[in-house]
């Protein structure tokens, strides 16, 4: 088991975001996570992640309470995130967003006095062309269509080199051809390197193609778990997602 | 040598020739211009590099000229010895405030980087046995080696060009390449496993002892120092000599500096508005050319050959 959440619970101001999730993820899973809008997907990404403090609870990974650490030893500790909404360095090059990424990685950033410059060069070609974006490494990022930015924001998580990746939606706001090849990417990235996912989606066809396992948020609760085949006969899942029967 | 270098060398040349003019108005300016150069580079490392706008960047500037005057008009410490411990006090201080002011985000940064320096301030001005209160302190006069207005030049011209290099190296190192990323986006750079407060906290330390070794040499170039030196005003000069000359190119707070320094020069001796010309140019400067003037001419030279 890589990954162990154990009810965790956050409210803003009264409102209870997350009211309690329990969960593991078993080593080398693809598991994904589903639920209407507002079902405290992202908060309970971030709670994981250590962007947001927990208010109870618990969260293990690979063996290590991460539940009170700050994001970045969390992320040294090989979980990697992506966001929903664009986040990558925009006025850096493609090249310098990955590269950054690399060199932290490789435990160069208190580097002061080497030429950042001809540092990492293979590794950050590396996965350059495993996100597809070889052909851009000298575009300035915030200028790329949206569809190459998402794929940068992954290179940068990839780059971290992580054993488990976080991702929230990261097809969010793409057309039907770009999620189909994201998704492909994404697992083929994921099973090469033998890497475990964890990922929220709002395409209900995405997440039944490549999910292993499929947790149902509703209202900061899990509602049901289980295999694809589980959670499209389960009654609950049903009333959310087709409306009451 | 990359062409870049060349161009630099040749430029530090040129103003190493600047004595020989023979104009004392020249060797004057320049001198002034090193100094306020140095302290404009080292508050963009903030300012442009990390993304944190400190308005409070005269204390350490302050801190510097004082060590340095106290250093050598009370303990009788060798004028080389006084540069680098005037240094390590801007950084002390630096390392105390910036762990508090790395803190906060954005205009409360701001705020309270403004609040330590005004701190500062008062502590010069009330501290009457030390500092000499509001008299300042007087006849800080050039080492018996260095006699001249021009051997001190050639001084702040070497103590400015090795801090310079200094920075310009940092700047692109893996730790500077963080630092921009940090002022892309600091939530992204934590996710990569960065600690930003952490580096926020050093690039401040960094920042303040080149602020206070240009302080240092303020010092003795004026020969006497005041209380005002640390007030508010001189950060936000420097502020604005760092917007002028484009806080996104390395070089920019020296280019700002210069033609800060030279207007009002020139604009003082016929007018008493300078104030008035100051914020015109501001104006402008905000409305049209939002990347200072090395900006400005980057951009230029980006058009006419588009192929670069």
């Amino acid at each position: 088991m890589i990954l162990q959440v154990e009810n965790l619970i956050k409210s803003f101001d009264g409102f209870i975001a997350v009211a309690g999730v329990s969960f593991q993820v078993e080593k080398g899973e693809i598991c994904s996570i589903i639920g209407p809008n507002g079902a405290g997907k992202t908060t309970l990404f971030n709670m994981i992640t250590g962007h947001l403090p927990l208010d109870k609870g618990r969260v293990i990974f690979n063996g290590i309470d991460i539940s009170r650490l700050p994001a970045h030893k969390i992320c040294r500790l090989g979980l990697g995130r992506s966001f929903q909404r664009i986040n990558i360095f925009p006025r850096l090059t493609v090249f310098e967003n990955i590269q950054a990424a690399v060199l932290t990685h490789r435990g160069k950033s208190l580097d002061f006095f080497t030429s950042v410059q001809p540092l990492f060069q293979e590794e950050t070609e590396e996965i350059l062309e495993k996100v597809g974006l070889q052909g851009h490494r000298y575009e300035v990022s915030g200028s790329l269509a949206y569809g190459f930015q998402k794929q940068l924001e992954l290179g940068i998580t990839l780059a971290c080199e992580p054993e488990m990746l976080l991702l929230d939606e990261p097809t969010a706001g793409m057309s039907t051809q770009e999620t189909r090849a994201t998704i492909e990417l994404i697992g083929k990235i994921v099973r090469d390197k033998g890497l475990t996912l964890l990922f929220t989606e709002h395409d209900m066809s995405v997440v039944f193609s490549i999910s292993e396992r499929i947790l149902v948020l509703h209202q900061g609760q899990l509602i049901a778990s289980g295999d694809p085949d589980e959670v499209r006969t389960n009654p609950d899942v049903q009333k959310i997602y087709m409306g009451k029967k | 040598m990359s062409r870049q270098n060349w161009i630099l060398i040749t430029i530090l040349v040129l103003v190493g020739l600047i004595p020989l003019t023979g104009s004392r108005y020249y060797v004057f300016l320049f001198t002034d211009i090193l100094i306020f150069g140095l302290f404009a580079l080292s508050l963009n490392l903030l300012l442009g590099y990390t993304g944190l706008v400190s308005f409070g960047q005269a204390a350490y500037f302050g801190i510097g000229c004082y060590t340095c005057a106290l250093l050598i008009k009370k303990a009788g410490i060798v004028f080389g010895f006084a540069f680098p411990i005037a240094g390590i006090f801007g950084a002390a201080a630096a390392l105390v405030i910036g762990f508090f002011c790395v803190r906060l985000t954005k205009i409360y940064f701001a705020m309270l980087t403004l609040a330590f320096s005004q701190v500062v301030w008062a502590i010069i001005f009330k501290w009457n046995a030390l500092t000499g209160g509001d008299t300042g302190i007087y006849g800080i006069d050039f080492p018996n080696f260095m006699d001249s207005k021009v051997k001190f030049f050639y001084f702040t011209l070497i103590v400015v060009s090795l801090s310079t290099f200094i920075l310009r190296k940092i700047i692109n190192s893996p730790f500077g390449r963080i630092l921009t990323t940090i002022r892309e986006n600091p939530e992204r750079t934590e996710f990569i496993g960065i600690n930003v407060k952490l580096f926020q906290l050093l690039a401040f330390i960094i920042s303040g002892f080149f602020s206070a070794i240009s302080g240092a040499l303020f010092a003795v170039f004026n020969h006497s120092i005041f209380p005002d030196f640390c007030y508010w005003p001189i950060s936000a000069e420097v502020l604005i000599m760092t917007l002028l000359g484009g806080m996104y190119s390395f070089f920019g707070p020296m280019v700002g500096a210069a033609v800060l320094l030279y207007l009002r020069l020139e604009v003082t001796s016929y007018t008493q508005y300078w104030p008035f010309i100051l914020g015109t140019i501001m104006v402008l400067l905000l409305f049209f050319f939002p990347g200072g003037i090395v900006g400005f001419i980057q951009d230029q030279i980006k058009r006419l050959m588009p192929s670069k």
